[in-house]
């Protein structure tokens, strides 16, 4: 479980964060929604330490991630797969090495059996047959599969997702929502998915929680999104018109 | 930004660039593929513009040395000394800034605005180390090599140039180039390529690392990766010279 306490963010005078609490819950699809703007990005990059926090902890099941020197955060970071908006896929290399990159870094793996990992994770995001192929040859979908890839390589306790379905078309999208969600279940991560695309919200949010204006607005299940009387909330979930009538 | 700041940014991140290699093969590696890269995709550039510029040494010193009591071996003289002073280390430099400078800052520039440095970061890795090192290493291993490279080839425009021409027979010139060598000159001619190498890798990998926005920044930070290398190069021709010939 990661446990999010307190922690507040400000750039330049402007506070982004404000004091903010959460838990995300291991084996469970964690959803952070919001407009742009909200400080959905800010959260997670706080969260992975790309950002440091001004006050507040981030707990990685009771690991206290904010207190920590480099060397030690680096071992947390060991067991964290991030998937980023645009995939990052690193462009000299080939889909394999990009899959087996994490390995070459962190174990003493044979090449024999990385290859057989990467095989493995490539199986798992539906890419058998990618492995030669570089990033620009691939569709945003497939960049975004094998950014997966990369992500679970290392079989991380820890999956984070910045806005998987940016750019994508609605049954793609669907796809990865699908593939996040079953890699969560398979691997019992602790998955936490950056979104502001409704469908992922009804399909794959096990736990919800609304950021608005950098406060957590409100938390709660799919089910009681349906039913929730906040106003904020309602005016971000169903601001368009599909949406309007599903309710 | 304040020229004082950047200056310490840099030298914080020549300190992350600096520490330990993480893991000593893939380092190897990075440093391979930047040998392929920096290095020997910059033959070709250097072997033309050397030769070439060999060749129109030997011819203008010709033409301004029409005095009969003058030896014609000063022409095969003076082109060595101006390809080993000069010509090969500080302008062969400035145009690698171009080349090189320019490629590392944008190669880096687009993996910062592509998240694909954040995600090294992420996975635990020092990016300035994974990124920047290798190519350190590769231009100071290699620059030296396309410069010595550059001195036998301009010296051999100049003879090729005599011959074609017909200004200065062929055995003044080769005497001319034997004539009252100094190997230091040489050494200087080295020491000043390796940090010229130092200066175009680092400069421009800062400059890359601190890309901040999209496309219209990473070009500004490659074009300023040119002109920054550029103006201390000629900053430290200036210092070096001072140091070691005066």
């Amino acid at each position: 479980m990661i446990e999010v306490k307190n922690i507040s963010k400000s750039f330049g005078g402007q506070q982004v964060l404000k004091n903010i609490s959460m838990n995300f819950l291991k084996g469970k699809t964690n959803l952070i929604i919001g407009q742009s703007g909200s400080g959905k990005t800010v959260l997670m990059k706080c969260c992975i330490g790309l950002f440091d926090v001004d006050e507040g902890q981030i707990k990685f099941d009771e690991r206290n991630f904010t207190n920590l020197n480099e060397k030690k955060k680096k071992l947390i970071r060991k067991e964290m797969g991030v998937l980023f908006q645009g995939g990052a896929l690193f462009d000299s290399f080939s889909v394999e090495e990009n899959v087996m990159f994490p390995l070459n870094m962190f174990t003493k793996m044979s090449l024999e059996e990385k290859r057989e990992r990467v095989n493995d994770v490539l199986i798992n995001v539906n890419l058998p047959n990618a492995h030669k192929k570089l990033p620009s040859e691939l569709s945003g979908g497939m960049i975004k599969r094998v950014a997966i890839a990369r992500a679970i390589s290392l079989r991380p306790n820890y999956l984070f997702c910045d806005e998987p379905n940016s750019g994508l078309d609605p049954k793609t999208a669907e796809l990865i929502d699908e593939l996040i969600s079953n890699l969560t279940e398979r691997f019992n991560m602790t998955t936490v998915v950056n979104t502001h695309d409704m469908n992922s919200v009804l399909q794959i949010g096990q736990k919800i929680s609304y950021l608005y204006k950098g406060n957590l607005w409100w938390e709660g299940s799919k089910e009681e999104i349906m039913k929730t009387d906040n106003a904020e909330l309602n005016d971000f979930v169903f601001s368009t018109e599909l949406t309007r009538r599903l309710k | 930004m304040n020229i004082i700041t950047e200056m310490g940014e840099y030298a914080m991140l020549m300190f992350q660039a600096f520490k330990k290699p993480d893991k000593g093969k893939v380092f190897r590696r990075q440093l391979m593929m930047d040998f392929q890269d920096l290095g020997t995709n910059s033959i070709g550039i250097v072997a033309i513009i050397s030769i070439f510029t060999g060749a129109i040494i030997a011819m203008q010193t010709a033409y301004n040395m029409d005095n009969p009591l003058l030896s014609q071996k000063l022409i095969g003289f003076s082109t060595r000394q101006m390809m080993i002073l000069e010509f090969s280390p500080t302008i062969i430099s400035l145009i690698l800034a171009g080349k090189v400078g320019s490629s590392i800052a944008s190669e880096i520039g687009t993996m910062r605005v592509t998240e694909q440095i954040d995600a090294l970061k992420v996975m635990g890795i020092n990016p300035a180390h994974y990124l920047i090192l290798p190519k350190i290493t590769a231009s100071i291993i290699y620059n030296p090599i396309l410069i010595v490279f550059s001195m036998f080839l301009g010296i051999g425009g100049g003879w090729v140039a005599c011959i074609v021409t017909g200004i200065v027979p062929s055995s003044a010139y080769i005497e001319g180039i034997q004539a009252w060598y100094e190997p230091f000159t040489v050494a200087y001619a080295l020491i000043k390529t390796v940090v010229f190498a130092f200066i175009i890798s680092s400069v421009s990998g800062f400059k890359g690392y601190t890309v901040s926005g999209g496309s219209v920044e990473v070009g500004r930070n490659s074009t300023q990766a040119v002109v920054y290398s550029s103006i201390l190069i000629i900053i430290f021709d200036l210092i070096l010279t001072q140091l070691l010939l005066v």
